[in-house]
């Protein structure tokens, strides 16, 4: 794939956000604020970072692979899918709709591209990532291993244990995001359950630890991604804190938890709408 | 077309189940000082802000850590307490299977398993949250009490006996909004089955959001002349067989209907039943080994035939093999 600028990489992102918006309105549900504070994290690894090929095939043999541990914000995957070539953007339409392909949450029941597991009930998709890096290795295939996760995810104790293996097991292959958000379903994660220091607890596990200050700054995420690749292949995983506001591009979202899983009304999509270029065409 | 219909139950009034369980803990939690709730981020769906905030030094807030809450539970009733934990039905069973068997069943602790979401009328959210496996898991267990209310009050009532019930339990409960055809201030009596609509031709045993679905089913057999028991079966274990088989030893043949998997469900449970005591042609509604998807409920409980109208047919079916 075409690698894009970082202009061109901008405009993909509000377009994404519009899919997002339109996607989850129509249907009345889904999950928009994580969705749209990992638009340019979506944005640069499938346009920018990934070595990938729209041609999809299960095993993914010799590209780079991605997961998504926290399946809830599949609109954000679903619209970058299409929009990189994955699936047609006519699709985007059927998004919870019955028969579709385009469930609540990825599966891979349905058979759509880009999907390597199920996810949605959280803690999950890290060990998942892990084991499919391992598989690369006993391949002999030097590809990277991608997983994002949330910041409220933290709090599955599975996750630990993942984290207590990758480093043991030296899975130098695989880069880890957290979407650090601040925030989760009943609000803060800080009054939900403190996650405290997450950089000190991975290096307390045996990572390498990088930080996206600004996670919704497309320079920033590239060039975090690429000081995480540049530490791959050194005996440790690598993991990726990615600061975002959660709701990012549209001003009535941002930074709050209302918009976790609720889906803007007539009024306030036409509202968000405005405040995002139509740079690609909706689908 | 359900208006239209002559049923023996009618509604005036909507309201989701889980708020009938977030209402009933609210008074339970005045009744007995030991109740105390627990959750895993998810307060607004389980309906249970109402109960933090009369008790705020009575409720937990665990975070996204379902198999700590469920030690933490069992942990509690070390001291007298009753916990109440609330989260999505996968996430209330499942997910914590083997804490739940060793911690709380096999511990024969007193903490009250609830959870909602269940089944395929979540919706949207897809097959990741639509258990339909709960039920089986949960009376798989020696020692839990498992119980499926069919609406708002029933389920408010369910949550109130249940804190007055030692042992463990597992309540579950769902998300739509669903018509209120029970009464306000029923009793609810543990393991005693309701016969709600007396019949003669055919018997539902229906349980959760399915009796309503099995109400609307009489009246549409009653149209072609068929008269049909219909039996609210909101306690799937213990079973009532003393009611399910006094029933049978009348009409002579039965259906079950339930928001659940075939294997494993309240079906199962009456089947065994059946066949160890009085085997009568036997008919089956709900999920026929599939997981859900997402979909709006009413299109989903017509794709995996939950409606009156399969109840319709199976209990047509059932007659025919009499
Ligand atoms: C095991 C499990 N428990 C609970 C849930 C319900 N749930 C969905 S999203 C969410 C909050 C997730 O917080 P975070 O990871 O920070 O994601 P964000 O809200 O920032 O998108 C919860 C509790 C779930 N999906 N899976
Ligand atoms: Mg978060």
């Amino acid at each position: 794939m075409e690698k894009l600028s970082i202009d061109q990489l901008n405009k993909t992102c509000s377009q994404v956000r519009r899919d997002i918006l339109r996607m989850v309105h129509a249907v009345n549900s889904g999950h928009p604020g994580g969705s749209l504070g990992c638009t340019e994290f979506f944005v640069a690894l499938y346009f920018n970072q990934m070595e990938h090929t729209t041609d999809f095939d299960m095993d993914g043999r010799n590209e780079d692979l991605f997961f998504l541990s926290n399946g809830h914000i599949s609109p954000v995957w679903y619209s970058v899918l299409a929009r990189s070539g994955y699936f047609g953007v006519e699709e985007l339409a059927t998004f919870r709709k019955i028969d579709s392909r385009l469930q609540g949450h990825p599966t891979t029941e349905e058979n759509l591209p880009g999907i390597r597991i199920a996810s949605g009930s959280l803690g999950q998709g890290m060990s998942a990532a892990i084991g499919a890096a391992q598989a690369k290795k006993i391949n002999g295939d030097d590809k990277t291993v991608f997983v994002l996760m949330g910041d409220g995810e933290q709090q599955e104790g599975q996750v630990w244990e993942a984290a207590m293996y990758a480093a043991h097991h030296k899975v130098d292959n695989l880069i880890a995001t957290i979407d650090v958000n601040r925030q989760q379903i009943d609000g803060l994660t800080t009054e939900v359950m403190d996650l405290q220091d997450l950089r000190k607890k991975y290096e307390a596990f045996g990572w390498e630890v990088v930080e996206t200050k600004d996670g919704n700054n497309m320079e920033e995420v590239i060039s975090v991604i690429e000081k995480a690749k540049s530490l791959l292949g050194k005996g440790k995983p690598v993991m990726n804190l990615l600061h975002t506001e959660m709701g990012y591009g549209v001003d009535f979202m941002v930074g709050t938890h209302k918009w976790h899983g609720v889906a803007p009304n007539d009024e306030q999509l036409e509202n968000a709408l405005g405040q995002l270029e139509e740079s690609l065409g909706d689908y | 077309m359900e208006k239209t219909l002559n049923t023996k139950f009618t509604y005036t009034e909507k309201k989701d189940t889980r708020s009938g369980f977030g209402d009933g803990l609210l008074e339970a939690g005045r009744k007995n000082p030991e109740v105390v709730g627990l959750c895993a981020d998810l307060i607004g769906s389980l309906k249970m802000g109402a109960f933090q905030k009369e008790f705020p030094e009575r409720f937990f807030q665990v975070g996204i850590a379902e198999a700590n809450m469920m030690g933490l539970a069992a942990g509690m009733t070390i001291g007298g307490k009753i916990p109440f934990t609330g989260t999505f039905a996968n996430f209330s069973t499942g997910r914590v299977y083997d804490q739940i068997r060793q911690s709380i069943a096999y511990s024969g602790k007193n903490v009250k398993i609830c959870a909602s979401h269940a089944g395929v009328t979540l919706g949207e959210d897809g097959a990741t949250h639509q258990i339909l496996e709960d039920v089986g898991m949960m009376k798989m267990l020696p020692h839990m009490t498992v119980i499926n209310p069919c609406d708002y009050n029933q389920t408010k009532a369910a949550t109130m006996a249940i804190a007055e019930h030692e042992g463990p339990v597992y309540l579950r409960f769902g998300r739509p909004s669903w018509p209120i055809f029970t009464d306000k201030d029923q009793k609810f009596e543990i393991g005693k089955a309701w016969k709600m609509i007396e019949g003669k031709d055919v018997t539902i045993f229906a349980t959760g959001h399915l009796v309503w679905e099995a109400v609307v089913a009489e009246a549409m057999l009653a149209e072609e002349g068929i008269s049909a028991e219909v039996i609210n079966i909101h306690t799937i274990k213990p079973l009532d067989e003393e009611a399910i088989l006094e029933s049978v030893a009348k009409t002579g043949c039965c259906v079950s209907a339930e928001e659940h998997q075939l294997n494993g469900g309240l079906g199962d449970s009456i089947a065994q039943t059946l066949v160890r005591n009085n085997p009568v042609p036997m008919e089956f509604v709900g999920v026929d080994d599939s997981f859900g998807e997402s979909g709006t409920p009413m299109d989903l409980m017509k794709k995996y035939g939950l409606k009156a109208e399969n109840i319709v047919e199976k209990a047509k079916k059932a007659l025919a093999r009499k």
